[in-house]
């Protein structure tokens, strides 16, 4: 086909009536502290890995909240699973274990980056 | 003389009364307790609203208290240190000192277009919630149970747009208090508070913040709705930023429940500029904030509650319960 130099865009937009928020439940079930995170971001701020890359705890958990999961895994990789994020929540939300079960559950959806 | 049979009027008459003064009440409605007839349970506890009226009613049911209902106040002024209310039939009623217990007005949520109140249906104040959680039920329009709810906050509070700069301070805590109902009464449905800021400072807020998220699994979303549009099938598409993911959403809800703020009622706005006490954004202006908050610049003119700025049931009886103290240290010394 001829290539014209455009491209359609996909939208940006997160759109509450089509996305996937069902896996969010799943998750909660694991880890039901996760429902009490603020985002206040005190994780991110603390992160061991986030100090190298730009891996973002509560970026990641809020995106997979809102059913949002292209490039999920991948990001995810980034953490080691050192728990600092952990011991400073002030809402006691146990971050490692909302990581290493979304890890477990984006590999169950055999989640595929659509973009590639 | 008290005008005003809401929660602030009607503290100061009872503390007034058993001090051994002629009290009257001078009330709009016909029937006494101002804002908290409109209500059905209170934050942070649930406390019942028609109980804690009644307990007012009781507490001045007094033979040195005079109730007058269905009195609207046109005129307030003083004569040769005298105070004299003027209704609109002319009626003129005088006593050695008025107390200003005139309260707040729900904001005008028409103003707000783009968020379709008075246009859609399906769009709702948080007092139509209070008036509808009266019959037991969270309804659509069309009747049938809501499978997602939206709740958003500062409608008419910290909106330049409006011309209202301050915060409500109870419109937070009461999307807390009304998401955590609407789960009790369907706790398979979804439900969404929109945000700028969570301000829930006050005794028990926040662990009612935190029980909404935990045991009812209310989400909040930071972003303020910028518009509502009906779907063909009544439905409310609302769109908002998701600020803390950096990306815009939209979602498709059966209510939008639109949070509004706390606005100088028409009286106080119109008796305070009478008497040249008029404050910011037409509330009633104290000699001080700090510890004449009760007094006016005019002597045997005193203020009590919310006329003077956004307050909670707790405070604006607290308040009261000060003027009291001033209004009889007055007649006392006068």
């Amino acid at each position: 086909m001829k290539n014209w130099g455009f491209k359609i865009s996909r939208p940006r937009a997160i759109d509450f009536d089509t996305a996937d928020l069902a896996e969010y439940s799943k998750l909660v079930e694991k880890v039901p502290s996760a429902k009490r995170c603020l985002m206040c971001g005190a994780c991110t701020a603390t992160c061991s890995a986030g100090n190298h890359t730009d891996f973002n705890f509560r970026h990641s958990h809020l995106m997979y909240r809102r059913g949002q999961f292209e490039g999920l895994a991948e990001e995810l990789d980034k953490c080691m699973l050192c728990g600092k994020c952990k011991m400073v929540c002030p809402r006691g939300v146990n971050t490692r274990a909302i990581i290493y079960n979304m890890r477990i559950f984006l590999n169950d959806m055999n989640y595929k980056n659509i973009e590639s | 003389m008290i005008i005003g049979g809401g929660p602030a009027g009607l503290e100061a008459a009872y503390n007034i009364a058993i001090n051994g003064y002629k009290v009257t009440i001078l009330e709009k409605d016909n029937e006494i307790g101002g804002n908290i007839k409109k209500w059905v349970k209170l934050f942070p506890d649930f406390g019942d609203a028609a109980e804690i009226r009644k307990a007012f009613a009781d507490k001045v049911n007094k033979g040195n208290i005079e109730i007058q209902t269905g009195v609207e106040i046109s005129e307030l002024y003083s004569e040769n240190e005298k105070w004299f209310a003027k209704n609109g039939n002319n009626v003129i009623y005088s006593a050695d000192a008025a107390l200003l217990a005139t309260g707040f007005e729900a904001f005008d949520a028409r103003r707000k277009e783009e968020l379709g109140y008075g246009i859609y249906d399906n769009v709702i104040t948080s007092v139509d919630f209070e008036e509808m959680y009266k019959t037991g039920k969270i309804l659509t329009a069309q009747g049938t149970v809501p499978k997602r709810i939206a709740f958003l906050n500062c409608v008419g509070s910290r909106d330049e747009k409006v011309g209202n700069h301050y915060c409500s301070r109870v419109c937070c805590i009461n999307a807390v208090k009304q998401a955590t109902e609407f789960k009790e009464l369907v706790p398979d449905a979804e439900a969404y508070c929109f945000y700028m800021d969570m301000r829930m400072a006050g005794q028990f807020y926040e662990e009612l913040y935190r029980k909404s998220q935990e045991k009812y699994n209310v989400n909040y979303i930071r972003g303020r709705i910028s518009e509502a549009a009906a779907t063909f099938d009544k439905r409310i598409q609302i769109k908002s930023e998701d600020t803390l993911t950096g990306l815009p959403m939209k979602m498709t809800v059966d209510i939008l429940v639109l949070m509004v703020g706390i606005e100088s009622s028409a009286s106080t706005t119109e008796l305070s500029r009478q008497n040249g006490i008029n404050g910011e954004y037409g509330f009633a202006k104290s000699l001080g904030l700090y510890i004449s908050d009760n007094l006016t610049k005019k002597a045997g003119l005193f203020l009590a509650g919310s006329c003077k700025r956004p307050l909670t049931l707790p405070e604006t009886v607290a308040d009261s319960r000060a003027a009291s103290v001033q209004i009889l240290n007055y007649l006392k010394l006068n």
